[in-house]
This record gives C-alpha cells, structure tokens and sequence, in this order.
C-alpha cells in the first residue's frame, strides 16, 4: 500500500531486526542476586559459599522455592494464594499421622499428602474460579481454617519419629554409588556435567532450528557468554556440593519442578492462558479462554505444590508441627515479586521467582553467618522487597509503559 | 428569542490534539434562561466543546475566547467553572451508589461546620432540592436503590446545590425509558423558572424540537448554523442537513462487489440489559449478510449497536436474550465465545485496548491467542511455527514495528488495530463483525483497513460493518441497516443511500415503526 502515512508514530525501524532484544529486566534481578552474594562472600570473608553454605542453602529454602514456582502462576493469572503456609502445616499432619500413627509405608503417605493439597486446592479453586469470590478473600479463609484443622489433627502434640526414607527428602542425599574422588562425591559432578551437556545440547538445538526457520537469533557471543556462564555457575555449585555430603534429593525435586513449570508456563497452552488473563481479562475472556477452568486448575496445581512443600519441610524437621509454615505464604510471595511479577498480574517467571527466593534465601544466611540479631535480618528483608518492586517500577515507568 | 442577553459566548474556540483539528473556530451563543441544544454527529466535537466550556481543558489549552455571565472566563479546571456557575452532567453518571441521595448530593460540598457534617441541615437542604426536581425519595435512600432515572434527578439536585446558572446535559435521557424522559424533559424546560440556563447535548430530535428555544448544529469542529425553533423553517429535516451535508470525498479504496448468497442472519433478536432487567437495548432485531457483501450498521451513540453485535457473540453482554442465529441457512448456536469461533464468526471488538489486545503481551502472543489450538499438539506450543504466522501477518497486514516479540501497547493506534484484525484472521472466520474499526486511527493506516475489508469481502466472507461515521459506511458498505433505540429501523442499500435519509432513520425511534 502506498498511501501508509507519515504522521504514524511507528517505531524506529520498519524492517524487524534480526536480533533478539536482550531482556534487561530478568537480567536485573539476576545482577541483583550475583552483587549480594559477592558482598556477603566479601564480608564474611569467604564463608558464604562454603560447602556447607551452600548445601543448606537450598535444603533452607527448597520450600519457599517450590511455593514460588505455584505462587508465581496465580499471581500472574492476578490473584494471590495466603494460604499455602497453613497448607504446608495441614499435609505435614497429615504425612506425620499417616506415617508415624497409622503406619502406612512413606510413599504412601506422600500420595496421601499430595492428594490432600489437590483437594484443599480444589476447594479454593471452586470458591474463586465458579463462585467469584476474590482469591484475597478465598485463600486468607484457608489460611486460617487449614491453620485451625491442623491443630484438630495435631491435638496429641508434635508427632515424631518418622521413617528414614521420608526424612531424607528434606535432610538427605542422593547415595554416592559412584563413590569418592578424594573427598568429591562422584555422581554429583556426573549430575552437573549431564545437566551441562543437556543445557548446551538443547539450547544450540533450539537456536539451530530458529535460524534454519529464518527466525531472529540472540548474537552468537550473548549466546555462548550466557551458556559459559550458566555451565560454570552450575559446575560450582556442585563442586561445592560434592565436597560436602553430595546431592540434596530435595535439589533433584526442585529440579524437576523448575525444568517442568518452565515449559508449562512458555509452551504450553495452558501457560499462555494464564498470561493472557493476567495481561488483559476481557481480552482473554473474548478470545475464548475458558477462563474458570484455568483459575481452578491453578489452584489445584499450587495446592499440590504447597503439599509438596509441606512433606519438603516436614521430613526436614523430622517431625510434623502445628506451627509448621508460619509466614511461608509471605516468604513465598515476596520471592515472586522480588522476581519481577507484577502486582496487576500477566507479568511473571519461573525463572525470576527462584531468583527472587535465592535472593531472599542469601540475605537470610549471610546475615546469619554475620550473627544479626533477627529481629533485623526481618526488617532488612522487608526493605529488600520494597525497594526490588520499586527499582522495577520506576524503569519500566523510564522505558515508557 | 434572541441573543442580546447572552450568558454564555464562546468565540472562535480552536482546538488540536496532536496536530488533528477537533474544533476549528467554533461560536457558541446562549440567552440566558434558554435551552439550547447543541445536535452533531458522533465525533463532531460537542464533547470536546463542552469541555473547553468546562475547564477539563484549561485555559490557554485552546484559543478563542470565553465570556460567561457578562466576564472573560479562564477557567483552569473543573473546579474553578463550578465555582462560576457551570455544572456539566454526563451521560455516565458520576454517583457513589452505596453513599445516599443527600451524601451524594453534597459530596464536595459538605454541608459542615469545621470538617463537622451537620447532618440536620444536610437532609433538611437535600429535600428541598430533591422537591425542586420533583423527586419524591426519602434523602437518606441509598442511590442504587433507584433507577437511572431517579438517579439522573439526584445529579440535577447535586448540580443546583452548587448554585448552578449553566447546567449542561450531555444525552441525559439515553438510558432512560419513556416516562423517566418525558419527567425529565418537563423538568429541563421548567429549568429557567429556577434562574438556570440549559444547554442539552442530544441525539434525538424529538426532543430537541420538544424542549429547545435554540438548536447550534456543530459538524466536523465547526458551527454550521444556530437555528431558532420558532421559526417555521426550523424542522427535524433542516437540523438533519445541517448535521451531515458535507461532501463526499473518495478517500475510499474504489470497490467492485460481487455478493453470493446469505452467510449470516440473525433473526428476531432481543437482549436486556445486564443490571437494568426491565430494559429493552435489542429490541427484537432482524438482519443478514451475504457472502461478499459489506453490511453497515449506522445507528447513534447508546443505540445498540455494540450490545447487539456483543450478544450474538458468545452473549458476552446483556441478559434475556432471545432470537435466532443462521449460517450458511443452518441455525447455529453462539451463545458461548467458543461456539462462534467454531462457527466461523469473528467479532473485533470496539475498544481495543480494553477488551481486544493483552496490552503487555508481545505481538505474535496477541495474533496466536485465538486460534492458540492450531500452533499446539498436546497443549504445547510450536513457538516457531507462532512466530512464523505471526510474522507473515506482520508482513500482509504492514504492522509497522521493529520486531514481532515487540510489547503491543508500544504500537500506534492503527497498527496495534491490525494487530487485532490478524487475531481474528488467524481464527479462519467467514462472518467478521467489525466494530468501529477505524477509531481513533490516522487517515493512511484507516486507507489501509478499508482496503483489507474490500479483500475479505472478496475472499466471500460476510462482512457487518459497525461505524459511528456516516461517511465511511456510506463509502464502504454495500448495505447499510439503521438501528435506533435497539431496533433496526432501516435497510438502505447502496444505491438508495442518502446522508439525510440514514440520519432520517438513525433519529426516528423505535415508536415510529409500531
């Protein structure tokens, strides 16, 4: 057409590059997690990234994590869940009741426990998605009613005693069958090194089969200084993993969950659906998303992932507790903000949740390693979160809408 | 009547957005005591004319001059032409429905001693006020509790509580029934008794000549002509020359039809409003389209036409409906979104940002996100194949960006409208409903829409085609229907189409066709 007009203010260029805008935000929250460790590694002079550092810092905070990755979605879709704290109670009791006082086998008592979690989000997921009544309202009920069934089931006190197998998923490892080099667990720099071969392998794969389609492509150094970077940082990690007892389990888990909610959330129908309703809800609606079934399902969904948090932080702490959980709602949905999700919803990642978790999980033990006093290690965390959303409000407010 | 007691005159008013010329030396005389009309098409800038008036664009915004009550006026806001005396109703009401008539009625103008609401004196004045406009409700009633009638009463009440000489109405009977406007009309003309002037922005014509001393004809930002209703000369046929006589140009792409047989009709079809049950807003509408044709529907503002189109498809609005949808001579059923689609229908809607486009979403995410089905195997996204078809509409459709993973708020108007049209291509539809959309967009990127509907006309699909602007449905459509207070009061075809006959039908009513 000939006539297109001059007075349109169309973007710089009329021909798409061939280049992938690097996306600053994510990366960010990313500089954001690397500066703090690097400060903390400075000032408690190198004890921050010791071994056992750093095994405990994710067998610490695999549970908010794993909430993370659940919380994220519905925050996303643009609601909020409070209750997963007392969820994580309410499945502990029950894991501990079913495996310390009805002695059934732990895997069995895990399926029950999960299968609770489905329920409690089934119930949640009707009263938002088919009754309407905001999840604000929804979830803080279930905060206090889940809260209130766990100390029904827990009337006889803390239960203890739980089988071995169980509570290595929060405190265990993997079993070093391919033995020791030195004091280095094998099989965890085995693990690291198939990771990286499957990292490299997928993302060339990926990046192949875009410019075979005439896709824009990231640049070549980008790509390979981002693949070098992740290769090392995970290597280090196991290194310093097996020079401690090896691979936690509740790594492997979280793994798993990440690789999984990843793909859910960038390929997956479903996953678009919730960005879409986030983004714009009318918009969805008339563009035909079934809009009640995705807010069920995902309530359904971190319903689960909070009873698998809940057996996460139970067999960590050997025994099932009423107060399990306390403040973990808030925990987890800190980590999704400081991740870079957006309060009004369609804005979010898996990937920056965990970020956002690890940042919250570094303040903890750096300040701890530095011996301050908790009461301010909270109030430092408060800060934190505050000023994350912040910095990402005003740049994006910078970068024009 | 005539203009030596002016206590309103506004001079050579001009106004530009951005370069676009929406008021080019507008004169507006009004007596003082009279009701003065102000008639203009959709668009025509009686809107932005009142509010210059208003202050909503200060002083110095525009130029031209403003005397009110015999001063210049240079009101800097709303606040500061309340205080002169001007006081603007609009067509959405602006109450809290949960706070009462009396809360209402003195919100921002409390009647309080020291921050201290002196209740006695708030309800003694709102029933004195509330007499006044002829409404007999108890001032502590909560405001949702009445109809929009009732409701439009409390806003004169509010408004004459701020000692008001100029009130304006903008459409104040649109959403009323008979007998609510009739009370209301009575008392607009009863206003002077009161020492009020009013100005009545409206659409019907009736009413106009019912209740108006003067009529000002506004069309594309200028004033046509001021016309005294006492005159003999003054009919509804003179008003309705002046709103639309202007020429014809060809900024139309030229257009050979060639029309098959009927795709789509709908027949019989009546929808209430979603809160407001009683109220009839489709009222029992028969129309179709054939394979090919481009079919208008001309029709004013809050005359049904979006409610019409939003509740054939997927009955994403109102309650009650009833009638019959056909394709390709079969009844179908649209009743939810999914079941359209599945039909081959399309429905773009007419505010884009707000239900047509995830604004933060990418371009390719917003063209995939209604046929998502045909890039997924097993709920999981061929991103590659997305990216693809999205870019090849990047390139038919002229989407003009740097890349197609671009934010599409950051789009301009037109490009992000096509970003909307693509969403509902890639659905594969044989009947699109097109609600207008060409609002709001420049003239090159309009040029470019009308001539991808002459396209899709020619691939056969049935095309409606919704527009506020008479004369790109007269230079596009093959058809046009008239709809007027929900029932479709017309069948024009093109040969027959004439600006004043459509304005003629958009006006009647529906009374006039029992």
């Amino acid at each position: 057409m000939s006539t297109t007009s001059t007075t349109e203010p169309s973007p710089v260029a009329t021909a798409p590059s061939r280049r992938l805008a690097v996306d600053f935000r994510q990366y960010g929250i990313l500089a954001a997690l690397v500066i703090i460790i690097v400060l903390f590694e400075i000032f408690t002079g190198g004890r921050l990234l010791m071994p056992g550092n750093v095994n405990n810092l994710i067998q610490q905070n695999a549970y908010v994590l794993i909430l993370a990755i659940g919380m994220v979605m519905v925050i996303i879709a643009g609601h909020i869940d409070l209750s997963v704290g007392s969820v994580v109670a309410m499945v502990g009791a029950v894991a501990g009741l079913a495996m310390g006082q009805w002695g059934l086998p732990w895997w069995l008592g895990c399926l029950l426990a999960l299968l609770v979690g489905a329920l409690v989000g089934a119930w949640q997921g009707f009263w938002v998605a088919y009754i309407g009544v905001p999840a604000f309202i929804v979830t803080l009920a279930g905060m206090l009613f889940f809260r209130g069934l766990t100390l029904v089931l827990l009337t006889g006190g803390t239960i203890g005693g739980l089988p071995a197998p169980f509570v290595a998923i929060g405190a265990g490892w993997l079993p070093g069958i391919l033995g020791t080099i030195g004091r280095t667990d094998v099989l965890t720099m085995v693990l690291g090194l198939v990771a990286c071969a499957l990292l490299v392998f997928f993302q060339a794969r990926a990046r192949a089969n875009r410019r075979r389609l005439d896709l824009p492509i990231e640049g070549a150094v980008s790509f390979w200084l981002k693949l070098v970077i992740a290769v090392l940082a995970t290597l280090g990690v196991c290194w310093q993993l097996a020079n401690y007892s090896g691979t936690p389990i509740v790594l492997v888990i979280l793994a798993v969950l990440v690789l999984a909610y990843n793909f859910v959330l960038n390929r997956s129908v479903f996953g678009r659906h919730v960005y879409a309703m986030g983004g714009n809800l009318f918009a969805a609606v008339m563009s035909g998303v079934k809009t009640r079934r995705v807010n069920f399902a995902l309530f359904v969904n971190i319903g689960m992932l909070a009873a698998v948090a809940g057996l996460v932080s139970t067999a960590r702490a050997g025994s099932a507790v009423a107060s399990a959980g306390q403040n973990y709602e808030l925990d987890a949905i800190a980590a999704v903000f400081i991740g870079g999700a957006a309060v009004q919803g369609g804005v979010g990642t898996v990937t920056g949740a965990m970020i956002g978790g690890l940042v919250m999980g570094v303040l903890n033990m750096g300040l701890s390693i530095l011996s301050v006093d908790a009461a301010w290690q909270m109030a430092i965390k408060g800060l934190v979160l505050l000023l994350a959303v912040a910095f990402d409000l005003i740049n994006k407010r910078r970068g024009g809408r | 009547m005539t203009g030596n007691d002016a206590i309103l005159r506004m001079q050579d008013i001009i106004k530009d957005f951005n370069g676009v010329r929406a008021l080019d030396q507008v004169t507006l005389e009004v007596s003082r005591g009279e009701v003065h009309a102000i008639c203009g098409e959709n668009g025509a800038g009686k809107s932005t004319l009142m509010k210059v008036l208003s202050g909503v664009y200060p002083h110095g915004t525009y130029s031209g001059t403003i005397e009110f009550d015999g001063a210049e006026a240079t009101f800097s806001d709303i606040k500061s032409s309340e205080a002169a005396g001007i006081v603007i109703i609009h067509q959405e009401l602006a109450l809290n429905p949960l706070q009462s008539i009396a809360e209402n009625i003195f919100l921002g103008n409390e009647r309080a001693t020291r921050g201290v609401i002196d209740w006695d004196r708030t309800a003694l004045e709102a029933s004195v006020l509330l007499e006044k406009v002829g409404l007999q409700e108890n001032p502590a009633t909560r405001v949702f509790e009445l109809g929009v009638g009732k409701q439009q009463l409390v806003e004169i009440a509010k408004a004459m509580a701020k000692d008001v000489s100029l009130l304006i109405l903008d459409e104040p009977t649109a959403a009323l029934n008979d007998e609510d406007s009739d009370h209301l009309l009575d008392l607009i003309s009863g206003m002077r008794d009161h020492g009020i002037t009013c100005i009545l922005i409206s659409h019907k014509l009736r009413e106009v000549r019912r209740i108006a001393d003067r009529v000002t004809v506004i069309r594309d930002g200028r004033t046509i002509e001021t016309i005294d209703m006492s005159e003999p000369s003054a009919t509804e046929g003179r008003i309705i020359k002046a709103m639309v006589g202007r020429e014809l140009n060809n900024l139309f792409p030229v257009h050979e039809t060639v029309i098959g047989e009927e795709r789509f009709r709908v027949e019989d079809w009546t929808v209430h409003h979603p809160v407001d049950t009683g109220r009839v807003v489709v009222d029992h509408a028969t129309f179709s389209v054939r394979a090919g044709e481009i079919v208008g529907f001309a029709g004013l503002m809050g005359a049904g036409r979006t409610e019409l189109a939003m509740s054939v498809f997927g009955r994403l609005w109102g309650t009650n409906v009833s009638g019959h949808v056909f394709k390709d001579g079969v009844e179908i059923s649209t009743s939810t979104v999914d079941e359209a689609v599945a039909n081959g229908i399309a429905y773009v809607t007419e505010d884009r940002k707000r239900y047509g486009l995830n604004l933060i979403g990418s371009i390719s995410s917003n063209i995939s996100a209604v046929a998502l089905a045909k890039f997924a195997r097993w709920g999981v996204i061929d991103r590659n194949r997305e990216y693809l078809t999205a870019d090849e509409y990047r390139l038919s459709m002229n989407i003009k960006t740097p890349s197609i993973s671009e934010v599409v708020g950051r789009l301009s108007g037109g490009n992000q409208q096509k970003v909307v049209l693509s969403k509902w291509l890639v659905s594969g539809p044989d009947v699109l409903i097109l609600d207008e959309p060409t609002r709001g967009i420049d003239v090159g990127a309009k040029y470019e829409i009308y001539t991808l509907i002459n396209e899709l006309a020619d691939q056969g699909k049935a095309i409606v085609f919704i527009s506020s602007e008479l004369p790109e449905l007269i230079g596009m459509c093959d058809r046009i229907y008239t709809i007027s207070e929900g029932a479709v009061t017309g069948d024009v075809p093109r040969a027959e189409v004439t600006p004043e006959h459509l304005m003629y039908l958009m006006t009647m009513g529906k009374e006039a066709l029992r």
